[in-house]
């Protein structure tokens, strides 16, 4: 199963290579990988999708945990949450294509944020299954470039993942 | 404001250089001797060591062997070991000794010289990324930016590597952030605060009950117990514990001496070459109580076949290991002396005892087992050593009461099956990583935490010229440690392996032609040189050897190149599957 484990992490040199090392060390799977400092400059936060039975995700929490640069992490997936990816999307937009493209975008929300005579760069928000979701739907148009930032998530309600 | 002003002069606050800082915080914090080799980005270091006489260095003759000497100091007296290389390949060499004190969860400080701060990133002479090459093999590694914050990046390390489950911790430090002319204000911190690291203490009280419940109430219990016993300093709970519920006990290798080897209710070794008991209890038991273990593969055997109707309680101070490999039914996360002391309060408080008449049974069924005497050595007819009777006679002349540091091989599993440890932090192996060249060295720092203990190193041809340059370090520190080689002129496990695997196919593992001739290879260093080839001289040589107190000895035994080690595990099956000898398997 897909998990979304979001992290605070030691905004050090290096903090981040240990995460990731860790991942590649042993054996586990990154699906995507976000991370930035938070309000609080001393903290990173880094929210990582990987997919593994129970077991395996309750292994991977633990080594997190371990990483004396990891202050607190939260499997997001364990409760309900809210999961955004932000998609910037080049496609080619001419003759019947052009309109065409631009519905679908309407259709999924996506905004479209830099034109040429020929492309479309369409900007897209929201669940990695709605990016899949709108690629499905524009696979007959050409698609020149897609850039994903990965997931980032939050826990709904009260629940906070702070130090 | 003026009288606090005067009074912070009259503290007399120290300014010192990066490098005195560090030797000095050292101090601070309670060390007495390093292990190293000096080179460019560490001579500033250097320079401070020779400034000072509190802090002890002893200088090896690879860096290697200073990993492999700090941790069989560590593992020894139970402190932290200290290293100290220079960038480039002093780093680099110290690699196998941080990760076998790693997989061992040995303390282990490791100081590293780094190039200048301004060359980091351009391929600078004896450059290497320190950080980022030992970044999975250490619990965790500081890089040096500032050289005040050396003395409490110091502090940490110490605080990290020694606290919960320990480990090596790494500092890097650049060339310039030791400069001597640039000083700093030295003050050791007198505590540590990391918001992202607690150290797991008592265990949760509901788990202890439920454990307690479950041991009181077992049928066919067994104490599985190892490395965290003795690194948690838990040995005598554990004995206390044992002998109060009158359950057996057996040890992993790395337990070996955290419950006495020659009382009535140790089983002996468990795992891939364990005894037939061990093991075969293991497999029976109702109740399997697991103690600063971590179900190594080399102890379970195929985990789908693990002890089939245990009920598995685990105690570790690792959350990560509890259900790692085989998963637990009351797991208790805390520190074995919190955990064990619980337990006793509680088994003391608690109205039920243990079923003394199914104990009874088992015990009965165990010492069926025990007549198997699956360790039993059938002496060879021609004068040949046998490999287990160099162990027995070790075991007499040292009367139980030797450090035994062990390389890797089929010597280091007769030297834990045959050596009867009482004590712990008495049997120093690399258990985890399987390290050969560990035990020369180790047995070095050992030799140096208790210069009138008798340091033994039991290893065998192939580990010994792993790490053979030591011979100089024991000569300039005048160690006497006794080399029981048990010579059999190949790679042993290896050949034992393509004997029982391969179809006797000797792929590389033999090179009796090209030995050298210890003998005279010890007398080159200065040291004495004994060859043992008879079985009739076995004792009367190794006690003669031992009686030099003052001298290195290197005892070369020829022993007989055929032997297997035995019990053997049975690859895929269940812990009761085991090869008993050459013939005979369960």
């Amino acid at each position: 199963m897909r998990h979304i484990i979001s992290i605070l992490l030691e905004n050090e040199p290096g903090a981040l290579s240990r995460v990731v090392g860790l991942f590649s060390q042993r054996n586990y799977n990154i699906e995507s990988l976000t991370v930035a400092p938070t309000d609080d400059r001393t903290l990173s936060r880094l929210t990582i999708t990987t997919i593994g039975d129970d077991r395996k995700i309750e292994q991977i929490t633990k080594h997190l945990n371990k990483l004396i640069d990891v202050v607190k992490l939260v499997d997001l997936t364990e409760g309900a949450h809210i999961e955004r990816e932000l998609m910037l999307i080049k496609v080619k937009a001419t003759g019947a294509q052009r309109d065409e493209v631009k519905r679908t975008a309407d259709i999924f929300r996506g905004q479209i944020v830099d034109v040429t005579n020929t492309i479309y760069s369409i900007q897209l928000v929201g669940t990695s299954e709605k990016l899949d979701g709108f690629l499905a739907a524009i696979s007959g148009t050409t698609v020149l470039e897609v850039a994903r930032t990965g997931v980032s998530g939050i826990s709904r309600g009260e629940k906070v993942l702070s130090v | 404001m003026t009288v606090h002003t005067t009074a912070q002069r009259s503290m007399k606050v120290e300014q010192l250089s990066g490098g005195d800082m560090l030797i000095r915080a050292l101090h601070d914090e309670g060390v007495e001797m390093i292990y190293g080799y000096p080179g460019g980005a560490v001579l500033h270091i250097y320079d401070a060591i020779f400034n000072q006489d509190k802090v002890e260095h002893i200088l090896v003759r690879h860096e290697q062997a200073a990993t492999h000497a700090a941790d069989g100091y560590a593992r020894a007296t139970g402190k932290p070991g200290v290293v100290l290389v220079t960038s480039g390949p002093g780093a680099t060499n110290a690699i196998t000794g941080i990760a076998t004190a790693f997989m061992d969860s040995i303390p282990m400080i490791v100081i590293s010289g780094q190039v200048d701060s301004s060359l980091i990133g351009s391929d600078g002479f004896q450059e290497t990324d320190m950080v980022g090459i030992s970044r999975p093999i250490v619990k965790h590694s500081f890089m040096v930016q500032n050289p005040e914050d050396i003395p409490m990046i110091v502090k940490k390390a110490f605080h990290i590597a020694t606290t919960g489950r320990p480990g090596p911790v790494v500092i890097d430090i650049p060339k310039d952030a030791t400069d001597p002319s640039k000083k700093f204000k030295y003050q050791y911190p007198e505590s540590v605060k990391l918001r992202s690291y607690s150290v797991p203490g008592k265990g949760h009280t509901g788990q202890i009950k439920k454990a307690v419940e479950l041991l009181l109430a077992a049928k066919r219990p067994v104490l599985y117990t190892g490395g965290g016993v003795v690194q948690g300093n838990g040995s005598d709970l554990l004995r206390e514990l044992a002998r109060k519920l009158d359950f057996p006990v057996t040890n992993t290798l790395m337990g070996l001496g955290a419950y006495p080897a020659t009382d009535r209710q140790f089983l002996g070794m468990l795992g891939m070459h364990g005894t037939y008991e061990a093991n075969m209890a293991m497999h029976f038991s109702d109740v399997v109580l697991g103690i600063g273990v971590r179900f190594d593969d080399r102890v379970t055997n195929a985990v789908s076949k693990f002890c089939p109707g245990a009920k598995i309680l685990h105690i570790d101070i690792d959350p990560a290991s509890i259900s790692k490999t085989v998963a637990a039914d009351v797991p208790i996360v805390g520190s074995v002396t919190c955990v064990l002391e619980e337990m006793l309060e509680l088994i003391k408080l608690s109205e039920t005892r243990v079923d003394s008449k199914s104990l009874d049974l088992w015990w009965k069924q165990i010492d069926g087992w025990r007549e198997k005497d699956s360790l039993k050595v059938i002496p060879a007819d021609n004068d040949v050593i046998k490999p287990q009777q160099v162990i027995q006679s070790l075991y007499e002349i040292t009367k139980g009461e030797a450090y035994v540091s062990s390389d890797v091989g089929q010597h280091q599993m007769f030297a834990a099956q045959y050596y009867k440890f009482d004590e712990p932090r008495r049997w120093i192996n690399s258990g985890g990583l399987g390290t050969m060249g560990f035990g020369f060295p180790a047995a070095m720092g050992v030799q140096l935490a208790f210069p009138d203990a008798v340091s033994v190193c039991v290893t065998g041809e192939g580990s010994f010229q792993m790490n053979l340059q030591e011979l100089a370090t024991c000569l300039q520190y005048q160690l006497p440690i006794k080399i029981v080689c048990l010579n059999n002129q190949a790679l042993g496990m290896v050949k034992q392996w393509q004997d029982m695997q391969y179809g006797g196919r000797y792929s590389h593992s033999t090179y009796a032609e090209s030995l050298p001739d210890f003998v005279k290879l010890a007398e080159a260093y200065g040291h004495v040189g004994v060859r043992i080839e008879k079985l009739s001289d076995l004792n009367t040589k190794m006690t003669e050897a031992f009686a030099l107190k003052d001298r290195l000895v290197f005892i070369d035994v020829m022993v007989d190149p055929m032997e297997h080690v035995y019990p053997m595990a049975i690859k895929g099956g269940a812990m009761k599957d085991m090869y008993l000898s050459k013939t005979e398997r369960t």
